[in-house]
């Protein structure tokens, strides 16, 4: 869900994932490489990204990774999962 | 959507792999930027390689590798040892093929007999019951009716009665096939006719009223060529003009199993076709053989009870005709009118024959595997120590027995496919015209051959694998110890195999042996008239248009002229051949002075016989006269009666004098003959009688010479003599009755063609077996062999030593064979005929046989045995 998210905002390869949720989270979220390309696979294999090769910032190649539009909704279903699941927690906790 | 990107994956494997590599090292060239610290860079990506496999499990499952190598593997170890992949595949295919190919016969003879006939599930036969008798009857059209009036489970009742006619194709006439149906005929069965049309309901009434004809795909080619225009054409018919109404699709050919029907004419034109005149409205008459059509989920019972029922207001209404007669059902595969009923215990031999050929076959390969297994014995330590799990070791093994299985699997269903109409075999081409038998290869055949393959492949699979539970890793990477892979346990196991191939064997040169007895005795039984020296043949009267009269003076013609041919001794008429397909007459009966039990009306067969036919036919009369030109049409009625008939009818007194009643005409007896065969060879004796064809006349009789020529020069001679006295007629093909005789026993010689044959393969297969496991168990023990002659055997000590190791274990296989032989050749009873199902002579020449083909197989290992070379073993 993580990674669906990041990618909201456009198109980024997989080392500039990593560094924006690193950024956003203030550390909190620090993904390990060896994590995030098998999760990126299954993306993949989902079919709610595409992969595209381009440019990066200093030209070398770099691998761009894209939002579809079933990836979108598929986010936005996982954000209200989310949601409830938070909710839900919440609640246990504010009666224990 | 994902299966297919899966698959996307699998074929560009490399091209992503490769990709996510480079992927992965920029990200870490990235890192190291950034901190500008190469390790600590390199600590954070982590295993690549274990982040690389990861991404690749999301895509193809684990699983799916290991099958993917293991199938690699396999087919490289079977390409690297050809000799043994050859045989092992040709075993399986073999195997499996028979299988599939008797599979598909059983299964088309049992459920769809008919080709493009729909719904054969729904099909019943009908056929008429009396008490008293075991064998089933035909019905009469009027009772017939009846049932169709009173049922109401019954969609509807079909008749389809088999006849015959004469055409000519050039200048010799043909039997050609046909059958008389009902109006309904083609509309119920659902076969439509391609050109013109089928039956209209009213053609079922009236005398000879329609004389319309349906007529075959393969009689419009052969016969018409074709012909687009065939649709209101004439074809003239046992003598009378029908019309060409309809052609019926290509690929049917009616619905009698074993013949092809050329026309079909329907139930108005009786007449025309059978003998014994107009049956129509004769409710005594039971010429009818038919099916019925139930209606949707109806099953045989419901209509069964509902068809007693009616049957029983029958009895009770028309008490003079139906006293003592039901109407029973039979499921499409027991029809009792048709050769289907014949063929399904043939083939049930047939199906067992093949299951123990499949595992003749299947052992044998589990054989050539063990051995293979024991090659690679070194391969298979070394993967274990390297840490190959036992399990993922086991894996691989079945994987390469299921290639084997696959690929034999996919040859035998070749070999089904190729074999499959070789059911017709069983069925000679009768007037140019090969049956099509069904043996289609459908679904349930399919099942039943993977459910085969799958079974030969655990029993292969798993006969290497449970070797290699019991690896001695060490001892094997000494590379000293010559059994390390199995040793004691194989060598029981692989014995055992052997044990059981050369029992299987065993019962098959068994079955095969009391099979070909039987035939034997079938063959040389003496039909009780000679069948050498005497020829038949016939002219069709009826088909040419002659009346009676003309007829009579005809076949008095004839008979002189024969008669005074050179080489002919005597020669006879008479309305039916022994041993052919069609039936006798017969005719109720009652005798003075015999008073028959209640409720049973005795019904005896008899034959039209002319004057001199007993002399003809080599019957010897064991007292009285035959008949003579004396008893004509004027004349007394007379009758001759075999001595069955004698002593059932007039227990003890001389019936020579006494009177009989047929169809209701009083008959002196003037003779009694002795007894012969009259429908098969293998009937028991009953009664029988005979009456002077002048008599009961007939126009298209069949003729007896009795001659010492060669059928061939007698036709030639016989045509020549037809065509002076009409040139329009034919002769039908000259025959001598030994042909007879061999034709109707031919059924039962190919039963015997197919189970000898198959049974030579299995023994075949098992002489191949017994000599590779001699082979291994030599070339196990060649230590032990080589030290021996060292320490001084003679070459005939060792020679001694390793065939009594053989032939110990065709001993047991026989000793075992013997034991299931007798408790299963019970099952061929039906089948044999003066053979007892333990026969001392058949048992006693298969063991000879089986002792035989295992010296055979032994020799050549032993005899190799002591050709090895002690020093040269030691020092190994």
């Amino acid at each position: 869900m993580l990674i669906l998210g990041s990618l909201t905002r456009g198109p980024r390869h997989g080392y500039g994932i990593a560094q924006h949720l690193k950024k956003i989270s203030k550390d909190v979220l620090d993904v390990g490489e060896s994590s995030l390309y098998p999760a990126l696979q299954r993306l993949l294999l989902n079919g709610w990204v595409t992969a595209e090769w381009g440019a990066s910032e200093n030209n070398r190649r770099a691998r761009y990774y894209q939002l579809t539009a079933s990836g979108r909704k598929q986010l936005v279903a996982e954000n209200r999962e989310f949601d409830r699941m938070i909710l839900a927690i919440q609640k246990v906790m504010s009666c224990a | 959507m994902r299966l297919i990107r899966r698959l996307l994956y699998f074929f560009r494997q490399r091209r992503k792999a490769g990709e996510l590599a480079e992927e992965m090292e920029f990200h870490r060239h990235l890192l190291e930027q950034e901190s500008g610290d190469q390790h600590a860079a390199n600590r954070r990506m982590g295993s690549a390689m274990l982040a690389r496999e990861d991404a690749r499990a999301v895509w193809l499952p684990l699983w799916f590798d290991s099958v993917f190598q293991d199938l690699r593997v396999g087919l490289r170890m079977l390409r690297r040892s050809p000799g043994f992949s050859i045989l092992a595949v040709l075993c399986l295919t073999l195997g499996i093929g028979a299988n599939a190919a008797v599979f598909s016969w059983i299964e088309g003879i049992l459920f769809r007999p008919y080709p493009l006939v729909t719904h054969q599930e729904q099909l019943l036969a009908l056929t008429g019951t009396a008490r008293g008798e075991s064998d089933p009857t035909g019905v009469s059209w009027p009772d017939l009716l009846d049932l169709q009036k009173n049922s109401t489970l019954i969609d509807s009742f079909i008749v389809s009665k088999i006849m015959g006619t004469t055409l000519s194709i050039g200048d010799r006439a043909e039997v050609t096939t046909g059958s008389i149906v009902s109006a309904n005929y083609f509309d119920a069965i659902g076969v439509h006719p391609i050109l013109g049309r089928a039956f209209e309901p009213g053609e079922d009434t009236g005398r000879n009223a329609h004389p319309v004809t349906v007529i075959s795909y393969q009689l419009w080619q052969r016969r018409f060529k074709g012909d687009p225009q065939i649709i209101g054409k004439t074809q003239r018919l046992n003598g009378v003009l029908h019309t060409i109404v309809g052609v019926a699709p290509e690929g049917f050919y009616g619905t009698f199993v074993g013949w092809a029907m050329q026309f079909w004419v329907p139930v108005s034109m009786e007449e025309t076709f059978e003998a014994d005149g107009y049956k129509l409205e004769d409710r005594d008459a039971r010429w009818i053989e038919s099916f019925v059509r139930l209606k949707p989920g109806v099953t045989l019972d419901q209509a069964q009870q509902e068809m007693a029922a009616v049957a029983q207001r029958l009895e009770n209404d028309f008490p003079a005709t139906d006293r003592g007669r039901g109407i029973k059902l039979w499921p499409l595969w027991q029809t009792p009118f048709n050769n289907a009923r014949t063929l399904l215990p043939t083939l049930e031999i047939m199906l067992v024959v093949v299951v123990f050929v499949l595992l003749i076959a299947c052992a044998n390969v589990g054989n050539l595997l063990l051995v293979r297994s024991f090659a690679r014995r070194h391969e298979m330590t070394v993967r274990l120590a390297i840490g190959a799990g036992r399990s993922r070791l086991l894996q691989q093994l079945l994987t390469e027995g299921l290639i084997l299985a696959a690929v034999g699997a996919v040859g035998g269903l070749l070999v089904a496919h190729w074999c499959r109409h070789a059911l017709v075999l069983l069925f000679p081409a009768r007037g140019g015209v090969t049956m099509h038998l069904p043996g289609e290869i459908d679904w349930r055949v399919l099942a039943l051959s993977a459910a085969v393959c799958l079974l030969s492949t655990l029993l292969l699979g798993l006969v290497p694998a449970m070797q290699s539970g019991k690896l001695d890793v060490a001892g094997a990477l000494k590379a000293e110890s010559a059994g390390v892979v199995g040793g004691r346990g194989t060598a029981w196991f692989r014995s055992g195999l052997v044990v059981m191939q050369v029992s299987l064997s065993f019962v098959l040169l068994v079955g095969a042996g009391l099979l070909l007895q039987s035939l034997q005795r079938i063959r040389t039984t003496s039909p009780g008239f000679s069948t050498r020296g005497v020829l038949r043949t016939s002219v069709n009267l009826v088909s040419a248009g002659y009346d009676a009269p003309r007829a009579q003076t005809f076949q008095d013609a004839m008979l002189e002229r024969v008669q005074a041919l050179p080489g002919v001794e005597s020669a006879a008429f008479a309305q039916m051949t022994p041993l052919s397909y069609g039936s006798f007459s017969s005719s109720p009966i009652a005798v003075d002075g015999y008073q028959p039990p209640p409720e049973e009306q005795p019904t005896v067969q008899y034959n039209e016989v002319g004057p001199n036919y007993f002399a003809t036919m080599g019957i010897p009369l064991v007292s009285g006269r035959e008949f003579t030109r004396a008893d004509d049409e004027k004349a007394a009625l007379v009758a001759i009666v075999n001595e069955t008939m004698a002593s059932q009818y007039w227990r003890g007194r001389n019936p020579i004098g006494q009177r009989v009643q047929v169809k209701g005409r009083w008959m002196q007896v003037i003779g009694v003959a002795k007894d012969s065969k009259y429908q098969s060879v293998r009937e028991t004796p009953k009664p029988f009688f005979y009456v002077p064809l002048r008599q009961n006349f007939s126009r298209s009789p069949v003729l007896f010479i009795r001659t010492p020529l060669s059928p061939e020069t007698m036709a030639s001679a016989l045509s020549r003599e037809v065509h002076t006295l009409d040139a329009n007629l034919a002769l039908y093909e000259v025959i001598s009755l030994q042909e007879q005789l061999d034709r109707s026993t031919s059924p039962q010689l190919v039963a015997v063609t197919l189970v000898g044959v198959l049974g030579s393969l299995a023994l075949l297969l098992c002489a191949i077996g017994l000599y590779g496991v001699m082979s291994y168990a030599v070339s196990q023990s060649s230590r032990e062999l080589g030290l021996r002659m060292a320490l001084g055997a003679s070459a005939s000590d060792l020679l001694r030593q390793v065939m009594s190791r053989g032939l110990t274990l065709t001993g047991g296989g026989v000793l075992l064979g013997v034991a299931v032989a007798l408790g299963l050749t019970r099952l061929l009873g039906h089948l044999l005929y003066k053979v007892s199902p333990r026969d001392p002579l058949v048992f006693g020449s298969a063991f000879v046989v089986m002792s035989i083909a295992a010296v055979a197989a032994c020799f050549l290992p032993a005899w190799r045995a002591t050709r090895t070379d002690p020093a040269r073993i030691l020092r190994d």
